[in-house]
């Protein structure tokens, strides 16, 4: 399990993470949600030790990971696939690791088979590896511990489809045998494909957390319509709380009580549907919104 | 919108357990076989011992490190191939009552005062540069362990390389020796090697510094030139041309001092002129780059 208590990181004015807080739990897959730069490496990097946080702590199976004897028998980590040396060969990685943890070498062609890298994929240097080759590369430094928790950053990041399926297939089982995971992603799609529980994070804060049955079938209306600020006010009247999605509103009520409303104003709708895991979706492209708006902000003041 | 996680399909926290395990692997037997530990679907597993990694380990992993890339393997070959290449040029070159053990030692010094210590820089910086460290320092989370072991790779690469340096050399004088039919000159002593030894290895010293001062490759090795060819230059000439300076220059140019141990004869007042340049340009800068190194972020 992995317990993450009130995590704040700030570089100079700017809050990476402020004041996160949530649970990987034991024999499920956590995914871990937000648009690039929402703070999920930066959280992930104070998990490992990697980055001092400014305040509150995480704990690995109840204790500092610097409390940890031998962390790679123990937490499996991934944080960035690419971070490997390019003259090296996938083996010797993977054998540095096994050694480092007091592995027997028979461990480095045991892991490589169980990502499916093959014997000549093994002695190429990392420099001639695609992004998904550097992933299953990474997945088998994390994994050759066999480790009872996984942190992995992205690392789906890179893998064509049958990949990604590869991947929840090895993660499905890791959790079914009692693991814990927590993976990031960027993408809801394979968060959705992969996780039992989502934790989203938007610049810095959870924003929602819950099981994927829950967030996903969140409750609402979808109701798009050309007139859409006259819907709005309407169903304000009926004390209904309404959410401007894009040519629309998600609407916190049943289709049928959206519906009449709309009739009673004289709107035309062009769609109207239970929101079905929409209200996810839409934050999710909201926040992602918002960061790239700030992104592109401070580029346009320096030009 | 903001749910609370589910908790209906949890497992049991092994937290218990798992810590007892953490605790007996200090003293238990043989780490379990793979997946032999496993549990069954969703139950938490059996603990199994976990061992602390012994410094020897993270000293062999570290020298290993040293040689598997194309890169660091030349670099490394590169301690005996300058050897060989200054041993031929002095057999091929030097007038025959040159040829001595000094001369020889003198044609290597040069070049090996340069490549040794950039492969001290880049066992550090590498990490920083290569992006290695972000699974280095997840593995051994102790910065200082890991940081010691490169330390104490750098410098025992360093001795073997000057051994290795010495029976080249010393096979270059008999050989010189024997063409040019004079009785070899072993003018050497164990003493003036040692110190030899130990310049080699300050030098190694400085360019560790200068490694986990910048963690970066390119802005170590350009400061280990600032440092070894603009510097002595710039004190030259303050020393030339200022008065003041003159009296001053020994107290407070580090390579001159580090010079001063390739002499026939080190007096007292020069070892002190080492121990306070090497404060100051050494042990201090490396005091304050250790600390950068276990505190900076790993990005």
């Amino acid at each position: 399990m992995i317990s993450v208590e009130h995590l704040t990181k700030q570089y100079g004015s700017f809050t990476a993470v402020d004041n996160v807080s949530f649970t990987a739990a034991t024999g499920r897959v956590t995914g871990f949600l937000g648009p690039n730069g929402a703070g999920k490496s930066t959280t992930m990097r104070i998990m490992v030790g990697l980055t001092r946080p400014g305040s509150g702590r995480v704990t690995i199976t109840g204790r500092d990971y610097r409390e940890l004897v031998n962390p790679g028998l123990e937490v499996g980590v991934l944080l960035d696939a690419s971070a490997q040396h390019a003259g090296r060969t996938g083996r010797e990685i993977l054998a540095i690791a096994a050694q480092t943890m007091g592995l027997p070498k028979s461990r480095v062609a045991e892991t490589l088979a169980r990502v499916g890298l093959t014997e000549s994929e093994a002695e190429r240097r990392v420099r001639n590896y695609s992004l998904g080759m550097r992933q299953r590369l990474g997945i088998a430094t994390a994994l050759i511990g066999d480790p009872q928790v996984l942190i992995l950053d992205e690392p789906a990041n890179g893998l064509d489809p049958a990949g990604i399926r590869w991947m929840r297939d090895l993660l499905r089982g890791f959790a079914d045998e009692g693991g814990t995971v927590l993976l990031s992603s960027h993408l809801l799609h394979e968060i959705e494909v992969i996780a039992d529980d989502i934790v989203v994070i938007g610049q810095g804060r959870i924003v929602a957390q819950g099981s994927k049955t829950e967030l996903l079938a969140a409750a609402g209306t979808l109701v798009r319509t050309a007139d859409v600020d006259r819907l709005a006010r309407a169903l304000h009247e009926a004390a209904v709380v309404t959410t401007p999605v894009d040519g629309g509103l998600r609407v916190d009520a049943d289709p049928e009580l959206v519906g009449a409303t709309a009739q009673r104003a004289g709107v035309v709708l062009r769609e109207l549907r239970p929101a079905d895991g929409a209200g996810l979706e839409e934050m999710f492209l909201e926040l992602t919104a918002q960061t790239s708006r700030d992104e592109t902000a401070p580029e346009g003041a320096a030009a | 919108m903001s749910t609370s996680t589910s908790t209906a399909t949890r497992t049991p926290d092994h937290t218990a357990g798992h810590t007892a395990g953490h605790t007996a692997g200090h003293t238990a037997g043989p780490h379990p076989a793979p997946g032999v530990a496993r549990a069954s679907a969703g139950a938490p597993r059996p603990a199994r011992a976990v061992r602390p990694i012994p410094t020897t380990r993270l000293v062999g992993v570290e020298l290993r490190k040293m040689f598997d890339t194309r890169a660091g393997f030349w670099l490394m070959a590169s301690v005996g191939i300058v050897a060989v290449l200054a041993s031929a040029a002095v057999i091929l070159w030097a007038p025959d009552e040159a040829i001595t053990l000094e001369t020889f030692a003198s044609a290597m010094g040069m070049p090996l005062s340069v490549v040794l210590p950039i492969i001290a820089i880049l066992s550090v910086t590498s990490e920083y540069s290569q992006r290695t460290g972000l699974t280095t320092f997840t593995l051994v989370p102790w910065r200082g362990r890991v940081v010691a072991a490169k330390l104490v790779v750098a410098v025992a690469i360093g001795v073997a390389g000057m051994a290795l340096a010495l029976a080249v050399g010393v096979v270059g004088n008999l050989l010189a020796s024997a063409v040019t039919g004079l009785d070899p000159v072993w003018d050497v002593s164990a003493l003036e090697f040692g110190r030899i030894v130990l310049a080699n290895v300050l030098g190694m010293l400085i360019g560790f510094t200068l490694g986990v001062l910048f963690r970066s490759s390119a802005g170590a090795v350009v400061g280990y030139f600032v440092y070894s060819l603009v510097l002595p230059g710039a004190f030259a000439a303050l020393a030339a041309f200022q008065e003041w300076f003159r009296d001053l220059q020994p107290w407070v140019d580090v390579n001159y001092a580090i010079t001063g141990l390739f002499n026939d004869t080190v007096t007292a007042e020069q070892w002190q002129h080492l121990g306070v340049t090497t404060l100051v340009w050494l042990w201090i800068p490396l005091a304050l780059g250790l600390r950068a190194v276990l505190r900076a972020e790993v990005k």
